[in-house]
């Protein structure tokens, strides 16, 4: 390991730890989960290892944080080992703490032990409601290897560094969405979540794309992947350079981050397990994209016009997703369009430069949104167990019926029977919608400044955005918890237990206090502070009451006129959605996702198989396989061995010669055989007559 | 002192009558007989030469002729007693079984 001059003091030399504690957790659960899962303490011991992996990771982070405070935050690498030296490129596994860094170690591994812990509880059911206990030890395992490379991803000094990790985590979340790859999410047999897993995988892909588009120009033309060399590099550079790089990594943002045009894979990931859901899908991998964006933010700043269409795609999608979520009926469906809401929120932030405040919203939102997921899980649990419930007590038709534990229609007076699931999803809520003092209220309202004092039309859509954040929650609130149980597994759900509701409870306390990270007063601007250290050009904003009384009067209207909708009459058994009727098309078109989908089969999908399908059978077969393979080489190769080689040059060359040479000593042999004609004297005479020749010849020469 | 050339004359004349012998005559007895006409013509050509040239080598040279004569009657005449033990006949020219 190298030392550079700065590590000497603190607690730097656990850089690397933050990346082989959840290693040792993964090998740990690897090598002797198998035979733990045999004890009867097997379940807790491999869960807990797993969280205490990532728990030992959190503290490493916080060790990190305390120690870069104590440096004036001062950047510190950490070099753990070559990678490729190659001519001028030169890059290392090196690790880089500064603030920018540690503030996404602290988010990724304190909500990602959070998850870990709910994990113990929530896998611990989920595996017995779909009958594998043997996949508990593999979520474990997979969990920990998404914190490996979620923190290779944050604490790399170089983009090819970022990249593993970008690229560990879209394995990691290919993994966990296809977690129940042989079903779908209602546990019948089927390929549904496989295809959700490779759906999010390839839409990954296409961002990736971008990614190494935008990492090649910057090869070519910055020299370096290191994060200060590139930035210093790109001062001197033309700016069409650096638009192409911000561009094409915008398309690498969109994949990750799940903005349009490629945020059709989130929705679908929803077929993870719900920890996966809350961890992956929306505290921590989806923000890597916002994490991108704000580590590039000296790139970004030189081009105002690529920053200005990086938070127009945020702006759009933020408005877009939340248009979609207020027509959705899964839980969890919901929640994955708020989150690319959400996300959208944050893209448009730091596109628009307000790096500190999309970092603000990226942790606070980490914690409401991880909080919510995690009670939607509760409440699916709840569900199934009251599903359960029925199954075994004299129902017994009822488990003929498929039951989906995550619909809303089902639920419904969910307060009475989980009332701690209630509050915790309730401060969630508030939280999300943006109401005073829980943490969305401060982060969002500080986006919304940003935006209103520089670019009116990303303010206008996303205070739009938020309008209708405030309305699908207050919506789901009514229908999930309010009125009658529309189901009678929704009557008889029962409440989580502790193992599952203390991890929401430590996050519904960040969701209210989250706000205490970076309150808009003089003085208190902690994270701007911290943050100040690592992007240049920070400004701590004052509170704007113009802006934060819109925003938050909207947020109330909206949850007034959802109160007005479900709330004064709930929802009955097997009626439609009291907005289908006075909105009509725009209804159904939020409720089919606006048929993007269908547009995105119709467009590219099935172009994609009709081309494939011309490939393989014009291309591949007919002209390839029957016409070049078939005609052209193995009827060449048939024609030059029957007739050339075997006729001409083995039968009438080869074969001719030998047989030939066979004729020749047969002849010579049937010639000479006759002198040996059995005579002793005529033997005789000969070797006279062959001494009277050598004799004459030696006398006569 | 009769001259050299004299004993190698007769020399010549009996080494031709012998081969003519063993070429000409089919009794094997014979054939024997005109090989040791043979081999003492030669040993009368060695004995002379000797004398000419004061050297008792050729003359030691014609005693392990005459030892090896010796020799080759003793298996040639057990041979044509054998062949003629299973033949009743010692004609050479019957005795062609090895011809091509």
């Amino acid at each position: 390991m190298l030392f550079s001059e700065t590590t000497s003091s603190g607690f730097f030399f656990l850089a690397p730890w933050i990346v082989f504690f959840p290693l040792i957790g993964l090998l740990t659960n690897l090598i002797f989960g198998g035979w733990f899962m045999k004890q009867p303490w097997g379940e807790k011991a491999i869960g807990w290892i797993a969280s205490a992996a990532s728990g030992a990771a959190f503290v490493a982070s916080v060790l990190l944080a305390y120690s870069l405070s104590l440096n004036h935050g001062e950047v510190v690498r950490w070099t753990l080992g070559q990678w490729i030296h190659i001519g001028e490129l030169e890059l290392d596994w090196t690790f880089r703490v500064d603030t920018l860094s540690t503030t996404m170690m602290l988010v990724v591994s304190g909500v990602g032990t959070l998850i870990h812990i709910y994990a113990i509880g929530y896998m611990h059911e989920d595996v017995r409601f779909k009958s594998d206990l043997g996949r508990y030890q593999r979520f474990f395992v997979f969990f920990n290897l998404f914190i490996i490379a979620m923190m290779i991803l944050v604490g790399g000094d170089s983009y090819m560094m970022l990249f593993v990790g970008w690229e560990g985590v879209g394995l990691c979340s290919f993994l966990l969405i296809g977690f129940w790859y042989d079903m779908d999410t209602l546990a019948r047999p089927s390929w549904a979540n496989s295809n959700a897993a490779k759906k999010a995988f390839i839409t990954n892909r296409i961002g990736d794309f971008g990614f190494l588009i935008a990492g090649f120009i910057m090869f070519w033309y910055l020299k370096s992947f290191q994060f200060d060399q590139a930035f210093e590099a790109a001062k001197s550079m033309p700016p069409e350079i650096i638009v192409a790089i911000t561009l094409f990594m915008l398309i690498g943002v969109a994949g990750k981050s799940s903005q349009i045009p490629l945020y059709v894979w989130l929705p679908d990931a929803m077929a993870g397990p719900t920890p996966v859901s809350a961890l992956i899908h929306a505290a921590t991998m989806v923000t890597a994209g916002v994490y991108l964006v704000a580590r590039s933010a000296p790139l970004y700043t030189l081009v105002p016009q690529a920053q200005y269409i990086v938070a127009m795609t945020g702006a759009v999608t933020a408005l877009f997703a939340a248009t979609i979520a207020v027509g959705q009926y899964d839980i969890k469906k919901v929640l994955a369009y708020s989150t690319i809401s959400q996300l959208g929120f944050m893209v448009a932030a730091v596109g628009m430069g307000a790096f500190v405040a999309g970092m603000f919203h990226l942790a606070t939102h980490a914690f409401f949104k991880a909080l919510l997921f995690l009670s939607a899980g509760s409440v699916i649990l709840g569900l199934e167990r009251g599903h359960h419930h029925l199954a075994h007590h004299g129902h017994g038709d009822h488990h003929e019926e498929v039951f989906d534990p995550g619909d809303m229609r089902n639920m419904g007076g969910l307060r009475k029977t989980m009332p701690v699931t209630f509050w915790l999803y309730m401060i969630g809520t508030l939280a999300l919608a943006g109401i005073f003092p829980f943490a969305g209220f401060w982060s969002k309202d500080e986006i919304l400044l940003d935006a209103s004092l520089h670019y009116p039309t990303v303010y206008i859509l996303l205070t739009i955005a938020a309008f209708f954040t405030a309305f699908y929650m207050g919506r789901q609130i009514w229908m999930v918890f309010f009125g009658q149980p529309r189901h009678e597994a929704a009557a008889h759900a029962e409440e989580s237990p502790l193992i599952i509701t203390a991890p929401l409870m430590v996050l519904a306390a960040l969701s209210v206090l989250g706000g205490l990270l970076n309150l808009p007063f003089e003085g208190f601007h902690n994270l701007t502070h911290w943050l100040g250290y690592t992007l240049e050009e920070v400004e701590g904003l004052p509170l704007n009451l113009q802006v934060a009384g819109i925003s938050t009067i909207l947020a109330l209207i909206a949850i007034a006129i959802s109160w007005f909708i479900y709330g004064r009459n709930p929802l009955k058994k097997g009626q439609a959605d009291p907005l289908k009727k006075p909105l009509g098309l725009i209804f159904t078109g939020m409720e089919n996702k606006w048929f993007v989908d269908e547009g995105y089969w119709a467009v590219f999908v099935d172009r994609y198989i009709d081309i494939s399908r011309f490939l393989a059978d014009v291309i591949d077969w007919k002209f390839w396989h029957d016409f070049v393979h078939d005609k052209v080489i193995a009827g060449t190769y048939n024609w030059l061995a029957n007739i050339a080689l075997n006729d001409y040059a083995d039968q009438k060359g080869i074969n001719a010669f030998f047989d030939g040479w066979g004729k020749v000593t047969q002849w010579l042999s049937a010639t000479t055989r006759k002198v040996q004609n059995g005579f002793v004297r005529s033997y005789a005479l000969s070797i006279m007559l062959g001494v009277v020749l050598i004799l004459g010849y030696l006398l006569l020469k | 002192m009769v001259p050299v050339n004299f004993y190698i004359i007769l020399s010549a004349i009996l080494f031709t009558i012998g081969a003519m012998g063993v070429l000409v005559r089919r009794n094997p007895l014979i054939i024997f007989m005109s090989i040791e006409l043979m081999l003492n013509s030669a040993n009368l050509a060695m004995v002379a030469f000797s004398s000419a040239i004061k050297s008792f080598s050729g003359q030691i040279f014609v005693f392990f002729v005459i030892a090896v004569a010796a020799a080759e009657v003793g298996v040639g005449l057990a041979l044509i007693v054998q062949i003629f033990k299973s033949r009743h006949s010692i004609n050479v020219d019957e005795m062609n079984n090895l011809k091509g």
